[in-house]
This record gives C-alpha cells, structure tokens and sequence, in this order.
C-alpha cells in the first residue's frame, strides 16, 4: 500500500501547482485537475489553500470538486478501467461485457480490487461508437471487445 | 524515394490495434533492412476497415485494412509497399465505395496526412480561407459566413453567422471564441475524428470567428474522456504560434489571436453551451438561464462566440470557396454538408460526410449495411442520448433539422446508433431517464426530479404495475420535463422515452408471467 503523504507535505505540494497556474484565466479545473495527476485523488487538506489564493470560499471549492465525476476522494487502483455503457456500446452488448468484467474482477462500478491494482468505472462514450463495444485502461483506448479481449484487459490489469 | 507508410494514429484505429500493426510494421521492415518512412495520419472514418494502412506507391495510394499484425508478415511478402495483392488489399482509399459516395468538405484532408504537419495541410488547401478572411472586414467575414447557411453542428442548429454579429456589434474590450468539443453524445465522433484528424482545420476556423469578431483569445474545452484530442490540439497549437497562424499577427495580419486547450473533468451537462462557461470560469458546470446570451454576457462576463467543433471546422471551406459554393450543397434550411457517424449494431461503421437530405434508411441500410450481427434493424437512435428512437417506418424521413423535428426527433450532433430486433425499449428508455438522473445539474426541478421519477414510473411499467396509469404518468412527466426545463438535458430526455413509448409499445406492456410455481 502507498503511504499517504503529510498534510504538510500535501500543502506544499499544492501551492506549487497554484503557484504554477494561478495566472490562468479561470484557474481552478486546470489546478484540480493537476492535484488529481500529482496525489491520484483531491486530498480535503489542499482545498483551503486552493480557496484561500483564488479568493473564493472553502465552500466554493468544494462545491466545484463534488460536482465533477473526475475528482476522486480517495486514490484509485493502480490501473482504472473504465468501461463503456452509452447507447452505442449498449447496442452491441456492453451490459454483457460490464457483467463479465465485474465477474472477473470480482467487484462492481466504482470499487477496487482488494489487491488496489484495479478500479472499475462505467463511462458515458468514448467516442469509439463506431468500434463497439469499448473501454479505456489508464489511457489506451480497446474496442470490439469480446471475452478474448475481456480477458486479456483483465490480465493486463492485474500485473 | 523511400517509401511511405500511413498507419492511423487516430484513437478509434488505436482501439482496433494499429499500435500493435505500426510495431509489426517498424520492426518487419527492420528485420528486412528496408528504409521506408512511418507516417501516423489520422483517420478516414471507416471504421469497419480500421486499422486501415496506406503506402504511397508510383501510382497514388493503395490502401490495405483491416489490418492485423498477423497479416504484416505477408504484406511484405506481397510486396504492399508498391501496392502487391494481398486479401487485405482495398485499392485506391479514395475509390473505397463508403469513402468515394461522401461529399468532404469539412472532413476534405482529415485522415490524409500527419495531422501536426502544416505543409501538408496547405498542400490541401489549407489556410486558404484565413488568408482571405485577414484580408477582409469583419462585418463582410460575418456576412459570408451568414449567407452559407451554416448552422450549429453541435445539435441546436441555431445560424453561426447570427451568433457572431452579435458578437461583433457587441463592444466590448475584451472577446472570446469557445470552441466546445465536450462532445459526449453517445454516437458522437466527429469532432474527436478532426481534432486528431485534422487539428489545423479548427484552429483555422476559430482565428477566423476571432478576426471576424474582435475577438482574441479562443479556448477548446475537450472532454478528459478525449486524452488522444487534447494532446493532438496542444501540439497543433504549438506549431501554429510558430509558424505566425496564432499570436499577435495573425498570417501577418494586425489582428492577435491566440489560443488554449482547456479539459473537462467528465460532466456531459458541460455539453451545454452556459454550463460550458461556467466550467471554464472554474465553476460547478450548472446551466445559465438565457439572456443574457453568451453573444452578449458569456466569458467571464465577455461577449462571447461558442461554436461546436465541426461548425467551426466547416468555416474555412466557406470563407475559402465562398459562401454560395457551401450553400449549395443541402436541402430546404438545412445547407451544406453534414458529418453523420454511423455506430452501434452495425456493419459498416463510421464516419460518413454527405449533404444534408439522404433518407435514413439510406444512411443504415445501403451506407451502413444494416446490423453487424446481421439481424434486423429494430430502431436507430439519432442525435445521442437525447435524441429519440426511430422505427423503420420512419425510414424515408430526409437528413434535415426540420424533417427530423417534424417527426418528433432531432439530428443533434448527427449521430446515428443502430439496434437490432434484440434491444428492448422499455430499457432504452428507462436508462435515457438514469442518464438524465446521472448526468442532471441540478438546477432545475424537471430534469434534476423528473428523471428519478422517471425511472422509477418505467421500474413500475416494467413490473406490470398499473401499465396504463404508469405510461399515462410518464407521458405528463415527459411534457413537463420538456416544457419545464433549463436547457436540453432535461428538456430532450422525453424524445428517447417518448418515441420509445410511442413506436415500440409492445415493449412497454407487461412480460408474460411464468406459470406459478407451487
């Protein structure tokens, strides 16, 4: 398991990245979505200080990252795959593929195996409506998945 | 010469393996001590050939797809590099009957070339429509971009060239261009296919809304779920500050106009144009009630032009050919051409540009070949997930916003799902509402309760609970949420549910129930 870093640590961590994009026009989604790459998750403790150099209110802040589906509260697996359950993947069977997916890992939508290598998520398109079904692992991009490929996601997402 | 390779970089050939063909190829032609020149171009569109590779020989292009890496051992024994036999030979990519029987404007180069390569660009007409746009007065910028006919490609359809007079007889000391490429509509592609197709084709068309406006800064808000998109835009922007297409003088010119890459953080409401703005802003994506317009008060308080990408991408070809040539393509006050994606359950999926006026059940039937599993189609669902359910029967309606509206639908960012004689309304329709429930803002009380309501009326439908009384209710809660909502979320979540209920009613009536058990 990964140590989660002090909040000292985790404040002077985030006021680098405020410093960094601070200039921005509209700052804040690009600032959170640095926080996201450098800790894996929006920890609480970098908020005030996010709300404190932007002016706007604690409440603000927070309001803005429990809006948005992307801002994760705690740290995710090792690899995320998110699976495809918009129409067009529904079209060709992505309920079938979710089922699979969820049998193999042993755990649903937005769980973690125990082992903390795999997180799974539904995501609404990818833009590979033309290639379905699909899914996203990390950032590679898989479609017309069948159970061989299933399996080999599944693989590659364990080790 | 050495020879040339084209293998698609685009993340619809990438989901189907073409890294794995490119490695086979790299490491084949290595093997063989063959100097040949890799060239990752974006993609044609058709999708049922990816990945689709391309060497240019004597003779022009020979494409060859769908590509495995299995089949790269015997490519090269079948001499492809000049354009040898082979069961995956496809001929000419331009003679491909699904590529040959589209009209591309906008998609004209996307596919063709390595997209950051500016030269190949301007070997294909590129940048052509920005140095007569620089050239001109605003107002006359305006006035073409008017006369083509182009409306808003992102599903609302409302005229660009109205859009941006407001902006430019707005005053103001400061303008933006927002392109939005939040495109989340299942179904949806196109501006994925031209952002890392065709990068310079949009950058091209927001510096000319910004020299027709005033305005000087353009954002692209791309959605995360697009990490291929947003790293191609970023280093197309790169090489256009570089080579004076963006910065302080425009091609030369005394207008400034520089641009950002802006990520979304995977909200589909941010689709909508006020919710846009305000995630850009670095607010919660909530929807704005209009007026004030976004031409008027959009930005960070700014006049504003926001135009979806293949509106913006449709711009250059209309200010280099000029408006008339654009506007003749189409049908009634649909003018131009239109990029359909045919997806889903079907067997020749893809992007397909034609003008506006091909019935429906040409797109799926003779273009799109029916279902990939080969069963009958049962229903299309055009215009993503607002978009509503098409029985056969609605087959002959033409590819035009009005057509579409006259039968209680929408083309929306024209997208097309097929599905077969499998699918089940009743569950299209119940997860139309869950989306909408998914995905609401919260603004409003129609989209952000009605669609929980919704879903639990259709649960009752589906356990034969008061049918008759339960599809009466969702059909009132369909209207209120259409008449009563903010913006499209909750206002064309009744078109799924509604012509889901409307032309499949058998799904909506009670499953046979097993015999009792003892």
């Amino acid at each position: 398991m990964t140590m989660q870093p002090a909040s000292t640590e985790i404040a002077s961590r985030t006021a680098a990245i405020i410093r960094e994009l601070k200039g921005l026009e509209g700052p804040l989604l690009p600032i959170l979505h640095e926080i996201q790459v450098e800790f894996g998750h929006v920890p609480q403790a970098s908020l005030p200080a996010i709300a404190e150099a932007l002016n706007i209110s604690n409440a603000e802040v927070h309001g803005v990252v429990t809006f948005y589906h992307d801002y994760r509260s705690h740290p995710a697996g090792k690899h995320v795959l998110k699976v495809c359950q918009a129409e067009a993947c529904q079209s060709m069977g992505s309920d079938a593929v979710a089922a699979k997916l969820k049998q193999l890992l042993g755990i649903g939508f937005h769980e973690t195996t125990r082992d903390g290598l795999v997180t799974l998520e539904p995501v609404y398109c990818l833009g590979l409506c033309a290639c379905a079904p699909s899914a996203m692992l990390d950032g590679e991009v898989i479609g017309r998945l069948d159970d061989e490929k299933i399996e080999e996601i599944v693989a590659e997402a364990r080790s | 010469m050495i020879p040339r390779i084209y293998i698609p970089g685009d993340s619809g050939a990438l989901a189907l393996g073409a890294e794995k063909v490119a490695k086979a190829i790299a490491s084949e032609l290595a093997e063989r001590g063959i100097e040949a020149k890799i060239v990752r171009n974006g993609s044609r569109g058709a999708y049922f050939l990816e990945p689709m590779v391309e060497v240019a020989t004597a003779k022009g292009r020979v494409a060859y797809g769908p590509v495995k890496p299995s089949d790269v051992k015997s490519l090269f024994d079948s001499g492809f590099l000049t354009g040898g036999h082979h069961k995956r030979w496809l001929g000419a990519p331009d003679k491909i009957p699904f590529l040959a029987k589209q009209t591309r404007l906008t998609f004209a180069r996307c596919g063709i070339n390595d997209p950051l390569s500016l030269d190949a660009y301007k070997s294909l007409g590129g940048l052509k429509g920005l140095q007569n746009a620089v050239a001109m007065a605003p107002a006359d910028i305006v006035k073409q971009v008017t006369e083509s006919g182009l409306r808003g490609r992102g599903g609302a359809g409302f005229p660009t060239g109205i859009k941006w007079k407001t902006v430019l007889d707005t005053t103001s000391d400061r303008k933006y261009i927002v392109c939005n490429a939040d495109e989340g509509d299942s179904a949806t592609f196109a501006d994925r296919m031209i952002m890392e197709g065709d990068p310079f084709v949009l950058i091209e068309g927001m510096a000319i809304a910004g020299v027709a406006t005033g305005a000087t800064k353009g954002f692209v808000y791309i959605r995360s779920e697009y990490p291929h998109a947003v790293a191609m835009m970023n280093k197309a922007i790169e090489v256009a500050r570089k080579a004076g297409v963006l910065g302080v003088n425009v091609l030369g010119s005394p207008n400034a106009f520089d641009m950002e890459i802006r990520v979304g953080a995977g909200a589909y409401v941010c689709g909508e144009e006020t919710s846009l703005l305000n995630s850009l802003e670095g607010k919660r994506g909530v929807v704005r009630a209009k007026p004030p317009l976004p031409a008027i008060q959009g930005l960070f308080g700014k006049p504003t032009v926001i135009n979806n990408v293949i509106s913006l991408a449709s711009v250059p070809i209309i200010m280099d050919k000029g408006a008339a040539f654009y506007k003749d393509f189409g049908m009634g006050r649909s003018r131009g051409t239109i990029p359909i994606q045919i997806a889903g359950n079907v067997k020749f999926g893809g992007l397909f540009e034609a003008a506006f006026g091909m019935t429906l059940g040409e797109i799926v039937d003779d273009i799109g070949g029916g279902t990939a599993t080969g069963r009958p189609v049962k229903a299309v669902q055009v215009g993503g997930p607002l978009g509503a359910y098409f029985p056969r029967s609605l087959f002959s309606t033409p590819f035009d916003y009005e057509a579409f509206a006259a039968k209680d639908g929408l083309i929306g960012h024209a997208g097309i799902t097929v599905f077969d004689d499998t699918a089940d309304m009743l569950k299209q329709a119940r997860f139309a509402m869950e989306f909408c429930a998914i995905e609401s803002c919260g603004k409003c009380t129609p989209c952000r309760i009605g669609s929980t309501r919704g879903v639990e009326t259709i649960d009752r439908i589906a356990g034969g609970i008061e049918p008759e009384k339960n599809i009466a209710l969702v059909t009132d809660l369909c209207n209120t949420m259409k008449f009563g909502s903010l913006c499209a979320l909750g206002g064309f979540t009744p078109y799924p549910v509604m012509s889901a209920l409307n032309h499949f009613r058998d799904d909506f009536k009670p499953a046979p129930v097993a015999e009792a058990a003892e």
